[in-house]
């Protein structure tokens, strides 16, 4: 009888080993669960609490407030003062300004590298860029928050004249820097993945490497570039260090990019430390987590679902 | 590897055996350079206390305080009444003392040809009804406003005595800490910030008057001192109850000569020393 390589040994132990495994893959997931209740508890007052309710409804938050008799009315995010405020517009407007300035400067950055390293570049050159791109995501936001905060502020006031030395678009190019290499992996990674027949297809028909690249790679790896913008800005809404330090903060109502914007990230970075448990402030900024994280999970959630059917329909093509 | 881990956890535990006592400051970041100052200086003296010093802001430190998590709480405002409420009904018996002072400076650029400023002009800059220097004597240039985070105590002191507790225009820029504010004003020309004496590099007071009649006072340790500078405070220690034991000596130490000759060094305001004397406890 030939001897047998591997050797049953205590079943109870293998027993024990898989349900460790399945445990750890389990946890992270009963961790979301556990997190969106935990805030979403806190922030329950907000649709309970008359108290609460009287200082920040849903109302309250979202529209023009008149908070002073025969004042005009207005959205105005100030917690601590002796008529508390806490109109969301401002931060919404805020977050969405900041995300949307990094994407316009991270996407086509980092699609056209995506473009570069999968079709032109040569294999060497490759294997450089992509390594350090990558290293971008491995800058600690707090070193790219400082960064924008000390040089690239300084270096946009003096070339575009700005009045505000700390704004949208200093917080935007600095998200955005943060961005790049999440779109850039996930552009490129669709890109490579493009089955080799439809390139061979397209070169056997006489396309040379920008038509291969332009009418047959990008159009087939659309959907992976899309997804890779939709988790670029995911990650954009929620980076929290890089805005805090670089946008200066203030809560306005403006179109202007070139205005300081406060972030809901941002906000609860810098309040959540001082609140009194329970108190309306509290409740607000856990709020404010909540609306974050259903934000940034619908947003990843929709992008991952692009993701995966797009490798679903290319394997297909292939078989 | 793990051998080297268990013996170092066993020898951080014999340590936290052997020393005596355990105080932990915590609380106002404005106030957190000094506490390390004199923990350091008065560990040095009496090597069986050990004194752990962490900031966070005012606010944190009460917060700290009323939950019982801190046995100093360090911070440049006094309680608010929402908070004294709180200690009663968690039963905690504040002792509030006084052990340094300090001037908030109103920070310009150096560029900036304004030098002094009325508490009025103050007021209107920082709840946004002035907005061009124009309008306080300077040049034709939008004011840049720069204002702290609202969870530190220079924030709620400087509502309360500068702008009568009205809001901070929405223009205001927050920025995390003193140092932060300082920095960005020594960037920005138009820029106009506020924070304690202490921490002022790369740019400049300005001379501050209660009223345009008043004379305008730079801001320094005689002036705080003595009372003359307008914008000025009282920074505080709170205990759970009048302190005992270690808590005592470690208080009176730091009301002692020693200790505010010490804050002093660190550009704090040394508390006048009959009123030093008269916060000891006997």
């Amino acid at each position: 009888m030939p001897e047998l390589v591997f050797k049953p040994k205590s079943k109870f132990w293998e027993f024990v080993g898989a349900k460790i495994i399945s445990i750890s893959a389990l946890s992270a997931l009963i961790g979301i669960l556990l997190i969106f209740v935990f805030i979403f508890k806190e922030a329950l007052p907000v649709f309970t609490n008359s108290e609460v309710q009287e200082e920040a409804s849903l109302d309250k938050m979202t529209f023009k407030q008149e908070y002073y008799e025969g004042r005009e009315a207005k959205y105005s995010w100030q917690p601590n003062s002796t008529v508390p405020k806490y109109s969301l517009y401002p931060l919404f407007l805020g977050t969405i300004k900041a995300a949307i300035i990094a994407m316009l400067f991270a996407a086509p950055l980092g699609i056209g590298a995506a473009i570069y390293s999968s079709e032109f570049a040569s294999r060497r050159m490759r294997e450089t860029i992509k390594p350090v791109i990558e290293l971008l995501a491995a800058i600690p936001s707090v070193v790219l928050g400082f960064f924008a905060l000390i040089v690239l502020a300084t270096f946009l006031q003096n070339v575009l004249g700005l009045t505000f030395r700390l704004n949208a678009l200093n917080a935007g190019i600095a998200l955005g820097l943060a961005v790049i290499p999440i779109i850039f992996t996930v552009a490129e990674d669709a890109m490579t993945s493009v089955p080799r027949s439809l390139r061979e297809a397209a070169i056997a028909l006489g396309a040379n490497p920008w038509q291969v690249s332009m009418t047959m790679v990008l159009p087939a790896a659309l959907p992976g570039i899309a997804a890779g913008v939709v988790l670029g800005f995911g990650r954009a809404i929620g980076e929290t260090m890089i805005v805090l330090m670089a946008s200066g903060n203030a809560a306005i109502v403006s179109a202007s990019f070139v205005e300081s914007v406060r972030t809901f990230s941002a906000t609860i970075a810098a309040e959540l430390a001082e609140v009194v448990f329970g108190s309306t402030h509290y409740t607000v900024l856990f709020f404010i987590g909540t609306l974050l994280f259903v934000f940034t999970f619908a947003i990843n959630l929709g992008g991952e679902l692009v993701l995966g059917r797009i490798k679903e329909k290319l394997q297909g093509r292939t078989q | 590897m793990k051998k080297f881990l268990f013996l170092s956890i066993l020898a951080v535990m014999a340590i936290g055996l052997m020393a005596n006592t355990t105080i932990t400051i915590k609380g106002s970041d404005t106030l957190v350079r000094l506490g390390q100052r004199w923990a350091e200086e008065y560990m040095k003296h009496n090597p069986e206390t050990v004194i752990q010093v962490s900031g966070g802001g005012s606010g944190t430190g009460i917060a700290a305080l009323l939950n019982g998590a801190t046995d100093i709480c360090e911070s440049s405002r006094d309680m608010k009444e929402k908070e004294y409420k709180m200690a009663k009904d968690k039963g905690i018996e504040t002792y509030r003392v006084a052990v340094a002072l300090d001037g908030i400076a109103v920070f310009l650029n150096e560029k900036n040809p304004i030098n002094t400023l009325t508490f009025d002009q103050l007021k209107g800059i920082y709840t946004g009804a002035i907005t061009n220097w124009k309008e306080v004597g300077g040049v034709d240039a939008r004011i840049i406003v720069y204002s702290r985070e609202n969870n530190s105590g220079t924030y709620v002191f400087f509502k309360e005595h500068v702008l009568d507790e009205e809001d901070f225009s929405q223009y205001a820029q927050t920025l995390p800490g003193t140092a932060a504010v300082v920095n960005a004003v020594s960037r920005d020309e138009y820029g106009i910030g506020y924070g304690g004496i202490a921490w002022a590099t790369g740019v400049k007071f300005a001379a501050v008057a209660k009223t345009a009649e008043d004379k305008a006072i730079l801001p320094s340790n005689e002036t705080v001192s003595s009372g003359e500078y307008p914008i000025s405070r009282d920074l505080y220690w709170f205990f759970n109850g009048k302190p005992t034991g270690e808590l005592k000596n470690l208080l009176n130490w730091a009301l002692s000569e020693a200790g505010q000759k010490l804050a002093g060094e660190i550009d704090y305001v040394p508390l006048p020393k009959e009123r030093a004397e008269k916060n000891m406890i006997q």
